[in-house]
């Protein structure tokens, strides 16, 4: 079984938690830039964690045999706070950078509007730079504030088919699909989704455009949730097939919208040291 | 070996191993890099740069760093140009930065870049900062930990450049590679087998002997 899991803060987590993602079918992941749970004083501790999406976590990654591709953006929480928005004016220097495969996580946290000012911004920069976006959908409030982020949405320059809501759950599902964007489903130990609740919302809305993530982060949370949702979808009768759909060619397809996925890291003990060869004298 | 490899080797390798796609938009792009005057700014930087950093997925991973090095020499990029290109790069970006001192910059200026480099944990940045531009310009001390660092994560010592040269003769070295070993053994753990090669090159040349 492979998997992909399009939204997980490995950050956050440790080495144990890379090893065991590998065993458990995991073979690639996207890191979204998020908040860091202390609230950031500054751009240059923003640039810093850019910097480490996009150099020391890839690195973390390939030893365990894991590709890993990024989001970058300044978040809705932190969007709120005027010592951090300079971020967004130093956003397009990241967004050409080849391990970038979608500006996020944008949406909203408590529907301001500096927050609304951050998400029209940002998915204006996703359109510049041909990416695609990955919304998140705010923890309060959240179907007022589905409402507010396709009205934003639909108002950009970015097509709403190159839209990942993430966050979504019973009372959301219905409208962001029948908007025409990819649905995200974070599935969490206590709260967002259960296992269970996932396999009967892919038996009401069927698997197109719907992907599954750990949100795995500094909280509460599971790194291997999407292996457990692919055993729960297998023992409530899906096939073999809709999971490899869910869990691995539905993200390969949204975030291949970038045009920037490369998914081939060498199985961990083989990787390299050397780089391009022919710069060390051998062809 | 690990002379600094010409840059028209680097080239015709490239040209050869491209697909027809990738061949013409490093075409593109050299052209955009050679046409380059000045330095832009943070909002608008040279398109070249953008070349820079979009090379991985135009080329593919395998051949992204010597595109990257050749972008650079065609660009002329100064020291100033190739430590932001450095600071703001991702670290296959700055693993080509590195890789294109030895081209572009004939003194010591480049040394915070592989000092940098040789601070992280990140072995491919290790293994690309102990090339030809550290063995000309890094001095004892540091080399000598370059060496040591490399022993310690696993980079193979092949990577380090003029190993013999510079290796031969440095008691200090040899001291150091003694101790490394001593704990290793202590701890139970072996000795690298890269430890020994090192330690057999830091001993001095056999006098030679006078024909009678």
């Amino acid at each position: 079984m492979r998997i992909f899991d399009p939204h997980i803060h490995m950050t956050s987590r440790t080495t144990d938690d890379y090893q065991a993602m590998y065993a458990a079918g995991v073979r690639a992941l996207v890191e979204p830039a998020f908040w860091l749970g202390q609230p950031r004083t500054s751009p240059a501790s923003f640039f810093d964690y850019f910097d480490a999406l996009l150099g020391w976590e890839p690195f973390r990654a390939a030893q365990y045999g894991i590709a890993h591709h990024c989001t970058i953006a300044l978040n809705p929480k932190e969007a709120n706070d005027p010592r951090c928005t300079p971020v967004i004016d130093a956003l397009p220097r990241y967004l050409v950078k080849d391990n970038v495969v979608a500006v996020g996580e944008i949406g909203y946290d408590s529907m301001t509007p500096a927050e609304d000012t951050a998400l029209a911004a940002q998915l204006q920069l996703a359109a510049d730079h041909e990416l695609p976006a990955l919304v998140h959908t705010p923890h309060r409030d959240k179907l007022a504030g589905l409402r507010r982020t396709l009205d934003v949405v639909r108002e950009s320059a970015l097509p709403v088919d190159r839209v990942l809501i993430d966050h979504l759950n019973e009372t959301t599902v219905k409208e962001a699909k029948d908007a025409g964007s990819w649905l995200g489903f974070s599935v969490y130990p206590d709260t967002k989704m259960d296992e269970d609740r996932m396999v009967e919302i892919l038996r009401t809305y069927g698997p197109e455009k719907v992907l599954v993530n750990s949100a795995a982060d500094w909280g509460r949370s599971d790194p291997l949730k999407t292996r457990l949702v692919a055993d729960a979808m297998l023992a409530g009768g899906f096939t073999e097939d809709d999971v490899d759909r869910v869990l691995w060619r539905n993200p390969v397809a949204f975030y291949g919208l970038s045009g920037r996925l490369q998914l081939d890291v060498p199985a961990p003990e083989s990787a390299t040291h050397e780089g391009n060869s022919i710069l060390r004298g051998g062809a | 070996m690990n002379q600094p490899t010409s840059l028209t080797a680097v080239r015709a390798h490239l040209d050869t191993a491209l697909s027809g796609a990738a061949r013409a938009w490093l075409d593109q792009a050299l052209a955009e890099a050679a046409a380059a005057t000045g330095h832009g700014d943070e909002k608008n930087p040279p398109v070249w740069e953008l070349r820079f950093a979009e090379a991985g997925r135009r080329t593919g991973q395998e051949h992204a760093d010597a595109a990257r090095v050749v972008l650079l020499h065609a660009a002329r990029a100064d020291t100033g140009t190739l430590a932001r290109l450095y600071a703001e790069g991702t670290a296959a970006e700055r693993r080509a930065v590195l890789h294109a001192l030895p081209h572009l910059v004939p003194g010591p200026e480049g040394l915070p870049l592989v000092e940098d480099a040789l601070r992280t944990n990140d072995t491919r940045l290790v293994a690309a900062a102990v090339g030809p531009y550290a063995a000309e310009h890094l001095p004892a001390h540091a080399w000598r930990h370059s060496v040591l660092k490399c022993l310690f994560t696993g980079v193979p010592v092949d990577a380090v450049a003029e190993l013999w040269r510079r290796a031969h003769g440095d008691t200090e070295l040899a001291r150091m590679l003694g101790d490394f070993a001593q704990e290793r053994t202590a701890a139970g753990r072996p000795v690298p087998d890269d430890l020994q090669r090192v330690l057999a090159l830091t001993a001095p040349a056999p006098p030679t002997v006078k024909e009678s």
